[in-house]
């Protein structure tokens, strides 16, 4: 029962170890890859549909993460980040680092168990376990994928400000251009240098054992829906993380602040607040929002080394939609645009348009953009060339 | 001569120089020696390097003169691709035609994308081009197999009809590329004492045609029309102020770039006849812009350095390993020789990708102008060290 269904079966394309070294980045990967778990026959029109609002929503909940911080880059600093896709990758792999670490072991000989030479085995042991004992040591390995999250958040802050004050604010007074093209090339060396430490494979990472079963969250309302519980709960932590964002942002001096230097910044300057400051502590923020999205969802799918560039131009076109420096628009459309793909995806709507499923967003994004410049809920002079 | 001014001129026949002499200058290390790893001039990359700087020309008049970064180039080049090997497996293996439907194709789709995609500009406009281009990647893949073959890329068969050819040679193979007869593959070897040189009629189809829309760039950068494009990206507020609409001309510049890149692919597919979705995805339309930035995006000549510069490092780069570095530092102790292998190994090989962000991200953040600007600069730093500490006086002459 455990494991069955949380863990997507790794796709085809990203197994090819020889053409993503060979290509480099350019490993095309279906997008659809995981939505292998709609297939029960049985299920009414009802039961479908709310399955795939379901289906929807975990992928929706990357793209309004992922949106949501380049939004808030996008927002305070001005800058357009090529490189956010990277940083939720870096994210996932914090995931992968810390399990790893978790899993360090030492070899003791057990005299008490023989091979069939007659030999004592040698046994691994963690040591982990051998600290806090098996039991307890246990959990903890298992448990690898949430602590993660305390593990990458300083991480993750850390990354975001070097890239800040390393590279990004020598270009603010520059042309969108530039910062894209600059912030792009990051993203390439970000990606080869994961890529240089873990490899092009994708590396499995479980969720915890009592978390990764399915469950029938039809049955409250007297339906049968089986869904995977990983999936769920990262449905329920995106929305906590969108809600921590939007509290801080509105209840914290520190968020009023930074609100009103979103809307003019010089006069925030002017009354003497270094909001410079602020907003680099900002794009920290965005990064680590970025890199819990990662964290989080290395269960749903092995991360890879592309993972970022798959999603960045997804979380583009999901920001562009939403309205370019709107908050709730990038979240809003982020869960929009997850929703309407997984409903593209459903056999009975591919056999009247085959291959919407391929291209749903960006026919959206285009509509969208040529009907509704400023997106669902842009602001007035944001970006209005 | 031909319209053009004298250092317009000179410019032209330098690459010409360069182009048709590849094949020798590519080549300055004999077979024998150590460092023939170095050596460029096979005919299968020196293709690539003018192929590419076609491309790049292409989307530097868009880019270079009108400041419209498109992350969708590569579509058109697809595109390009497909057509030319359609053309193959139902006409005939000439490569005219196929070069001809390839332009054509190409600039129908970027009429199509264009028109819609010019509505909007800045970074809205690169999203829609980004947009349109990963929807034809994803279509190529998915519904359109019957045309782009999916995943294993539209290959030629024994049983392709091609009305005005065979469909095999007498001996039952596929039969190959060519111009009037001319096999594209045909390549004469010239040995002069330990070198190799190779000459090969698909590359020098590639370079004349590269000649001759390079000078077609030339003419339109100095054109009333190219004037056109450098005020919208200098001011187009301005120019709509004066009562001008500039969108026939930004969509005219982005069919000419389009039409570019079409026949890139259609040259790709005539070297080596088959195309593949890959080529149309975005971290290819990435790599156009930067060969564009890297050589220096609104100079003639920079988008065909640039071409050069990053296809010859990406092969170069890519064939170090690991036994090639140590028997470099082989001369040196051997701890330093392990730590020299340890730090330069991420960056050759297989992480040529690192060294090129690394790079890129450098060329960005110091030299805006490409290599065409570091020239300029090295230039103006010597001159200003003949003149006698004269302040130096750099000069870059970017379209604005």
């Amino acid at each position: 029962m455990a494991g069955l269904g949380a863990q997507s079966a790794p796709s085809p394309f990203t197994q090819q170890p020889d053409l993503a070294d060979r290509y480099g980045i350019i490993i095309p990967r279906p997008p659809d890859t995981h939505k292998d778990k709609t297939t029960n026959p049985k299920v009414g029109a009802m039961d479908a549909i709310l399955l795939q609002i379901l289906n929807g929503l975990d992928k929706g909940s990357a793209y309004a993460l992922i949106a949501l911080g380049l939004t808030l880059i996008f927002g305070t600093l001005g800058v357009v980040n090529f490189a956010h896709g990277a940083l939720f990758m870096i994210g996932a792999f914090c995931a992968v680092t810390l399990q790893r670490l978790l899993n360090l072991s030492f070899e003791t000989i057990d005299e008490t168990q023989t091979d069939f030479l007659g030999n004592a085995l040698k046994v691994k042991t963690p040591y982990v376990e051998a600290w806090f004992g098996p039991q307890m040591g246990g959990t903890i390995i298992d448990w690898a994928v949430p602590l993660a999250i305390l593990f990458a958040v300083p991480i993750m802050v850390f990354v975001g400000y070097a890239m800040e004050r390393g590279l990004i604010k020598h270009f603010y007074k520059r042309p969108h251009a530039d910062q894209i093209l600059v912030t792009f090339g990051l993203a390439i060396v970000l990606q080869e240098v994961i890529k240089y430490f873990y490899g092009a494979n994708p590396i499995q990472t479980p969720a915890p054992e009592a978390l990764s079963g399915i469950v029938n969250v039809g049955a409250i309302i007297g339906m049968d829906i089986v869904y995977p519980v990983w999936r769920i709960v990262y449905f329920f932590f995106s929305l906590l993380v969108i809600g921590g964002i939007f509290s801080f942002l509105q209840f914290t001096t520190f968020g009023m602040v930074v609100r009103a230097g979103m809307a003019d910044r010089e006069t925030v300057g002017l009354l003497g607040i270094n909001i410079d400051k602020r907003f680099t502590v900002m794009f920290g923020i965005a990064a680590a929002v970025a890199g819990l999205a990662g964290v989080m969802y290395t269960p749903i799918n092995s991360p890879n080394y592309h993972m970022g560039m798959d999603f960045l131009v997804l979380s583009f076109v999901v920001v562009v939609v939403g309205g370019m420096g709107s908050l709730p628009g990038a979240v809003l459309a982020g869960f929009l645009l997850g929703i309407l793909e997984s409903f593209a995806s459903m056999n009975e709507i591919k056999s009247i348009i085959p291959g919407i499923d391929q291209i749903i967003i960006y026919v959206v994004a285009i509509i969208i953009l040529l009907t509704r410049p400023r997106g669902l809920m842009g602001r007035k002079g944001v970006m209005e060339d | 001569m031909l319209g053009m001014n004298k250092n317009d001129t000179t410019m032209l026949l330098l690459v010409a120089a360069l182009t048709m002499l590849a094949p020798f200058i590519l080549n300055p290390f004999p077979t024998d020696s150590g460092l023939a790893q170095f050596n460029a001039g096979y005919p299968d990359l020196m293709q690539r390097f003018v192929i590419f700087g076609i491309f790049a020309i292409g989307f530097n008049i868009l880019f270079g003169l009108t400041g419209y970064l498109s992350f969708g180039h590569a579509a058109f080049l697809g595109v390009g691709s497909y057509s030319a090997v359609w053309m193959f497996k139902l006409l005939a293996m000439n490569v005219i035609p196929a070069i001809l439907l390839s332009v054509v194709m190409a600039g129908v789709f970027a009429l199509l994308i264009g028109y819609v995609s010019l509505r909007r500009s800045g970074i809205y406009f690169s999203i829609l081009t980004l947009a349109f281009a990963q929807m034809s990647f994803n279509l190529a893949y998915s519904v359109l197999t019957p045309i782009t073959n999916g995943e294993t890329g539209l290959q030629l068969s024994l049983d392709d009809p091609r009305v005005l050819g065979v469909s095999q040679t007498a001996d039952g193979s596929i039969p190959v590329t060519n111009l009037f007869g001319l096999e594209m593959r045909s390549t004469f070897e010239m040995a002069v004492g330990p070198w190799a040189f190779q000459f090969n009629a698909g590359y020098y189809l590639c370079a004349l045609i590269l000649l001759a829309v390079f000078y077609l760039s030339i003419r339109i950068f100095r054109s009333p029309f190219g004037l056109m494009l450098k005020a919208v990206k200098s001011n187009q507020q301005r120019m709509n102020y004066t009562g001008l609409n500039t969108r026939p001309y930004t969509l005219a510049a982005f069919v000419i770039s389009g039409m570019y890149a079409g026949l890139a692919g259609g040259l790709l597919a005539s070297m080596d006849p088959l195309a593949g979705a890959e080529r149309m995805q975005w971290t290819a339309s990435g790599e156009v812009v930067l060969m564009t930035i890297l050589g220096g995006a609104g100079t003639l000549i920079g988008p065909v350095l640039g071409a050069g510069f990053i296809k010859y490092f990406e092969n170069i780069f890519s064939k170090i390993n690991e036994s090639v570095l140590h028997s470099w530092f082989g001369a040196l102790p051997d701890g330093l020789e392990d730590l020299l292998v340890t730090l330069v190994y991420p960056f050759v090989g297989k992480g040529w990708h690192m060294t090129l962000g690394i790079l890129f991200v450098l060329v960005v953040v110091f030299l805006p102008g490409g290599l065409v600007e570091g020239g300029q600069r090295v230039t103006a730093w010597i001159r200003s060290k003949k003149a006698g500490g004269n302040k130096p006086t750099s000069t870059t002459e970017p379209a604005e």
